[in-house]
Formats: C-alpha cells, sequence, structure tokens
C-alpha cells in the first residue's frame, strides 16, 4: 500500500516535471529572438577569469572595463534614440573552467536577460560560452581570445555572435615571423612556447607557418613554470641567433632573466602577452634588453592617440600603475558595444551583434579598429624593444 | 661535457628546492601517515613572508630566511590543531581529504587577499656568475645549494641525537606504546610539523631570491613534484626525500636538456608511477611487513 502511494507520488512529480520543462519550452518559444533592451538601463554581463590559472589577466581586465563602464556612466550613459541609458553591469567570475564560463553566459542570457557580454580572457572559455549565447542571440566580445578559430564556426563561416578585440594569432605570428628575419636579420631561431594555453600554441604554430628562417629547436612549458634554465642551456649550444617566445609576461619575464644570466643575448621576440610593465621587473631591468614584442598598443604610441593618453592617465590616478594592453584591450570591447549600440540606435542584443559587425575605423585605445568578415578586428601593429626595463624604440608595422 | 656540467649544476639546484620540500612530506608521513597537501602551500606562505618583509621591513637576506621558517612553523602547527589533530582518530582518507580541502583554502585565501598576480621578489642579494671552465654558476645557486644542505644536515642531527628527534621516531613506530612511555604525543606531532613546515618557509624565501617571481599557486606544482620525490626516496626516510628531490631535479632537467621539455612533467609522474608499481617502498624506505 505505502510503496504504490510512493510510487504515486512519483508519477504526479514527473508528469508535473515534465510539463514545467514544457511550459518552459513554450515560453521561450514565443519570445522574440534575443534579449530586448527594457527600463532605463543597458545590461552587460561581465563573464571573467578572476580567479583559477588565468585570474591575473582577468583581473586586469576587469579594471579595464570598470573603467569604462564608470566613464560612460558618468556622462549619463549610451544615448539610444536620443535617451541616455546607464550601463548596469553584472560581474560573474569563471574560475578559468569551461564548464563554469558555460553556465555564466546561461545565466546571463537567461537570468540577467543582459544584451552583451563582454569576456572572456581564454579562447577556451570563450569557446566554450559560444553555445549558450548563439542560442540566446547575444553577442559576446572577447578582450583576449586570440585563437583564429574563435570567431569561426567549423564549416569556416563566422560565428554571428562571438567577436574579439585583439589580434589572432596569425596576424602577430606573422608579424614577429617578418620582424625577426627582415628586421634584426636572425637566421637560427628557436621557439619556446608555452603550451598550456592555446594563446602559446597558436601563435608558435603561425610563427612557423610563415618564418623564412631555419628553426632550429622548438621547447615548450607549461603556465606556471619557473625554471628554464635547462632549456636555455641546450638553446645556448645550439647557437642561436634569436629566441621567439609566445606566451605571457609571467614566464617570459622569468625566461628573459634566465637567458641573460646564462650568457644568451640574443635578441627574445615575444608577443603582446608580455606587453606589461611587470615583464621588467620579474626579468630585472638590467636583464630586459633587446627584448621585443609585438603590441597593438604601446606607451610611444599613445602620445598621439588621444583616447590613448587618456586612457594611460585615468588608470594611472585610479590604479597607481601603467596601464597593462589586457585592460586597454577590456577598456575598448566597452566602448565597441557603446559604439555598436549608438549606430545602430537600440541596445537589443540582435542589433548589438549587427552593430558591432559593422564597426568601421572606430578610434579605441589600442588603435583604429574596423571589423572584418571574420569578426576580427583590423588595426595597426606596433613592436616595442626594451632596453634595461624601458621602451627604447618602436617599430611601425605596416 | 661543459654543458653536461651546466645540466648538472642547472639540475642540481632545482633539485634542492623539491628536496627541501620532500623533508616536510616524508616526516609528517613519517609520524602521522597523512600526507600533508598543504606542504606546498607553507612554501608559497613563506615566500610571501619574504616578499613583505623585505619590501616593507628592510630585512636582510638571513633575517628573512629565519622569520619565514618562523612563520612556516607556525603556520604548520596550527594547520595540524585545528585541521588534523582533531581528525587523529578517524580513517586516513578523511585526514586527506581535509589536507587537500586546507590546501585549497591557502592558496584562494591568498589569492582573494593579495590577488593572484605575480609578483616579483625584491633581490636583497646581487646575482652574479662565476665562470668554472665553461660552467657557469651564479652565487645564489651556490647559496641555495649550500642552505639546502645544512638545512637537511642540521634536521638529521636533530631527528638522531635529541630527545624530542627520539620521542619523534619512537611515535612514529608505535604513537600509542610510546604514550605509554610517557610521551607528549601531541606535542611531538606538532613538533614534526613545525620542523617540517620551517623547511618549506626557507624555501619559499629561497625560490622567491633565485626565480624572482611569486604567486599564491607556486606551491601547487612543486608541493606535488616534491612529494613524488618523497615517494621515489621511500616516503617516511629522511635521507630517502633528500635523494629523491635532488633526482627528480636532475631528471627533469635532462629530458629538458635532450628537448623533450613537454613531457617533462609527465616523466616526473611517470616516475610515481613505475616507483609505486615496482618499488613500493621507495629507494630507502624499509619494507615493514604487516603484523597479524
Amino acid at each position: 500500500m505505502k510503496k504504490s502511494v510512493i510510487k504515486k507520488i512519483g508519477m504526479v512529480m514527473s508528469v508535473g516535471a515534465v510539463a514545467m520543462m514544457f511550459a518552459g519550452c513554450t515560453a521561450a518559444k514565443t519570445s522574440s529572438k534575443g534579449n530586448p533592451q527594457t527600463g532605463d538601463t543597458i545590461k552587460i554581463g561581465e563573464n571573467m577569469e578572476l580567479s583559477g590559472a588565468a585570474g591575473g589577466y582577468g583581473n586586469q581586465m576587469k579594471q579595464g572595463i570598470k573603467m569604462a563602464v564608470d566613464e560612460i556612466n558618468a556622462k549619463g550613459g549610451i544615448s539610444v534614440n536620443g535617451k541616455k541609458k546607464k550601463i548596469d553591469l553584472k560581474v560573474k567570475d569563471n574560475k578559468t573552467s569551461t564548464t563554469t564560463s558555460a553556465s555564466v553566459a546561461a545565466q546571463f542570457v537567461n537570468n540577467d536577460k543582459v544584451n552583451a557580454i563582454v569576456g572572456t580572457a581564454t579562447t577556451n572559455a570563450g569557446t566554450a560560452q559560444i553555445p549558450n549565447i548563439t542560442k540566446a542571440a547575444v553577442p559576446a566580445i572577447s578582450p583576449s581570445a586570440t585563437d583564429p578559430n574563435f570567431t569561426l564556426q567549423k564549416n569556416g563561416k563566422v560565428q554571428p555572435y562571438v567577436f574579439r578585440a585583439c589580434y589572432q594569432n596569425n596576424f602577430q605570428g606573422g608579424t614577429a615571423a617578418k620582424f625577426i628575419s627582415n628586421t634584426l636579420k636572425a637566421k637560427k631561431v628557436a621557439v619556446l612556447y608555452d603550451n598550456s594555453t592555446d594563446y602559446g600554441t597558436g601563435l608558435a604554430k603561425a610563427f612557423k607557418k610563415s618564418f623564412k628562417g631555419q628553426i632550429v629547436d622548438t621547447q615548450a612549458y607549461t603556465e606556471g613554470d619557473k625554471d628554464f634554465k635547462a632549456i636555455l642551456t641546450s638553446f645556448k649550444n645550439k647557437k642561436v641567433n634569436a629566441i621567439f617566445v609566445p606566451g605571457y609576461y609571467s614566464e617570459v619575464g622569468l625566461i628573459v632573466k634566465q637567458a641573460r644570466e646564462a650568457g644568451i643575448n640574443v635578441p627574445i621576440v615575444g608577443t603582446d602577452g608580455m606587453a606589461d610593465p611587470k615583464l621588467a621587473q620579474i626579468a630585472g631591468n638590467n636583464n630586459a634588453h633587446n627584448v621585443y614584442y609585438t603590441t597593438p598598443f604601446s606607451t610611444k604610441a599613445s602620445q598621439s592617440n588621444p583616447v590613448a593618453k587618456k586612457f594611460m592617465a585615468t588608470y594611472k590616478a585610479k590604479y597607481h600603475a601603467e596601464a597593462p594592453t589586457f585592460s586597454a584591450l577590456a577598456y575598448d570591447s566597452v566602448y565597441m558595444i557603446k559604439k555598436a549600440i549608438e549606430e545602430e540606435k537600440s541596445a537589443d542584443s540582435v542589433k548589438i551583434a549587427e552593430g558591432l559587425a559593422k564597426i568601421k575605423n572606430f578610434d579605441g585605445v589600442t588603435g583604429s579598429i574596423t571589423v572584418n568578415k571574420h569578426h576580427d578586428p583590423e588595426k595597426p601593429i606596433a613592436i616595442e624593444q626594451l632596453t634595461n626595463g624601458k621602451v627604447s624604440k618602436t617599430y611601425q608595422i605596416k | 661535457m661543459q654543458i653536461f656540467f651546466q645540466q648538472v649544476i642547472n639540475g642540481l639546484s632545482l633539485g634542492s628546492i623539491y628536496a627541501l620540500l620532500a623533508l616536510g612530506y616524508t616526516m609528517v608521513y613519517g609520524i602521522i601517515k597523512l600526507i600533508n597537501f598543504a606542504h606546498g602551500d607553507i612554501y608559497m606562505l613563506g615566500a610571501f613572508w619574504g616578499y613583505y618583509v623585505i619590501n616593507s621591513w628592510h630585512f636582510n637576506f638571513i633575517e628573512a630566511l629565519l622569520s619565514a621558517m618562523v612563520v612556516g612553523a607556525v603556520s604548520g602547527v596550527v594547520i595540524e590543531y585545528f585541521a588534523y589533530r582533531p581528525l587523529r582518530h578517524s580513517p586516513r582518507i578523511t585526514a586527506l581529504i581535509t589536507a587537500i580541502g586546507v590546501s585549497f583554502l591557502l592558496e584562494n585565501g591568498m589569492s582573494y587577499l593579495f590577488s593572484s598576480n605575480t609578483r616579483s621578489f625584491p633581490q636583497i642579494i646581487q646575482q652574479h656568475n662565476y665562470n668554472i671552465g665553461g660552467v657557469l654558476i651564479s652565487n645564489i645557486q651556490i647559496l641555495i645549494l649550500v642552505t639546502a644542505c645544512v638545512l637537511m644536515v642540521l634536521l638529521q642531527l636533530i631527528i638522531k641525537k635529541t630527545k624530542m628527534g627520539k620521542a619523534m621516531r619512537a611515535v612514529s613506530v608505535d604513537s600509542d606504546a610510546a604514550e605509554l612511555v610517557g610521551i607528549n604525543t601531541n606535542v611531538t606531532i606538532s613538533f614534526t610539523f613545525a620542523l617540517g613546515s620551517s623547511l618549506a618557509g626557507a624555501a619559499g624565501v629561497l625560490i622567491g631570491l633565485y626565480y624572482n617571481s611569486i604567486d599564491p599557486l607556486m606551491g601547487m606544482t612543486p608541493g606535488i613534484k616534491a612529494f613524488v620525490a618523497a615517494v621515489l626516496g621511500g616516503i617516511g626516510s629522511v635521507p630517502g626525500a633528500s635523494v629523491g628531490g635532488f633526482l627528480i631535479g636532475i631528471l627533469e632537467t635532462l629530458f629538458q636538456s635532450i628537448g623533450l621539455s613537454a613531457y617533462k612533467d609527465a616523466v616526473v609522474y611517470g616516475v610515481l608511477i613505475i616507483i609505486l608499481l615496482i618499488l613500493p617502498a621507495g629507494l630507502f624506505g624499509k619494507n615493514k611487513k604487516e603484523k597479524v
């Protein structure tokens, strides 16, 4: 008797659950595509790596995003069809985890009904959120996901709701390869890359594809490694003319330090993950010489770019440090959304996506940005040279 | 040949850090059969302590090293008191899970309080290289090697020659019998934690100085590799941990120098699997028979 009662209750409950699921389905079907803008605010979700392996970069981006949002809100907000609407920023930590990133994106688009998302910092976490945002038709702009395929579908078509503010790997790796053979005239190059991130592996691949000289050795390390002496000693033995190090400043700083201490004085060339004042601090100023990296945003170039100049000054006043590249890219991401909203005269999520795809000659901190058909930003690239820990020269690459 | 010796030097200086950490693992395991996974994070605490006292109180190297050892010892004792002592008589797996929990608490707590950014360690000792027949060795490498060796000898003396050391050995053989003959096991266990953790604190400052880069997650990988070193040497054996540490350091360097850098971590963990399969007691461990 008792058993059958339990069974019955179970039946009722499961029927109820199924009914609720169907109710959810129909509700989703009846609403129009995307998240329309409602009330007096534009909701932007920040899906960011605030802890975990990429927490350092995520927090720099958080600063950039906050600066941009505060600035916009202080001026009354973004004007949508003549009416000023403030940004309501919602911040969630994805813990540098793909599953958390996907669930953060689901919460943003379904519960918070955001109009656009800024994030994520890494390609992996960014790729994980694509199914959820595409289903909900909400655009996401990543400040720093550099994998060439990040904005593309499997069949090579562009992902309609995925954008980025940074260079993609092929462009940056190719630029570095040209610079090493044409400007530095190095023939024998060793590659030492971070194989725990898409950033490092992607750039190493792109570099190898476009470098004309001889690559004598390719070695890998993982994020958090501190000892590179063994690898560098073997590079020294192979008499390389230059070392290409696609990776982030925390490890590249150590590579520079240990290379110089091991008596290797050849040029060390890297990419925008190195563009951080901390690089010279970790390497030590007297070691940070003959070091080059590609960057969209250079302290020298900022002299001639009024947007960058203002950004640098505000950042310094607020955080008492030189602005890192990641903060600049995140800051630009928010302003790209603003630009899209103003152009489309609407902050509905679908309209923002359309607007982002059409951005042309937008003056950001990281240069004049035009979004191309693959949703990659086209902007000028520079190479900075460090001498004694300070930027001594900037090469403009055309 | 030059290259070979250079790589040996590289391997030894890396290995001495693993050895210092492995000693802490092995001592704690020897006495209460607990693998203290929070050990690597005490090393991180030592590095952060060094960072703050050198920057704000302008300590010199010796002061920073000694105070970091004290801080390491105190945090080891506190962790033991609050996290492991209440579980003294519960199954070993409970204590093991607690150790992992403490490790996460320390890592994420430090990330929360001090941000997860990488910091540069103040360089209180100017680095310069000595060139011995084409082999470069820096004063900091020598310093690390010497400090590690001195601390290991000191530890061996404490364990073998002092009354406390005798008590430690007694508790590790049979804690109930030790209690019967009047040894205070709680004090002895606390002392073991203090000793092991002070070595981790010292390793933190040495690494900070050597690599000039510290972050809240820095204890994770070295901690696990030191654990492998302890198992390799024979977990519970103090000389085994030192030898295991140096062996792991040299092995890692070897694989990087022959161009298999991408596999260096895999090799270390592979060693763990092989040792557990064919020599579970490790190189120096005693093969104890279970009494029924």
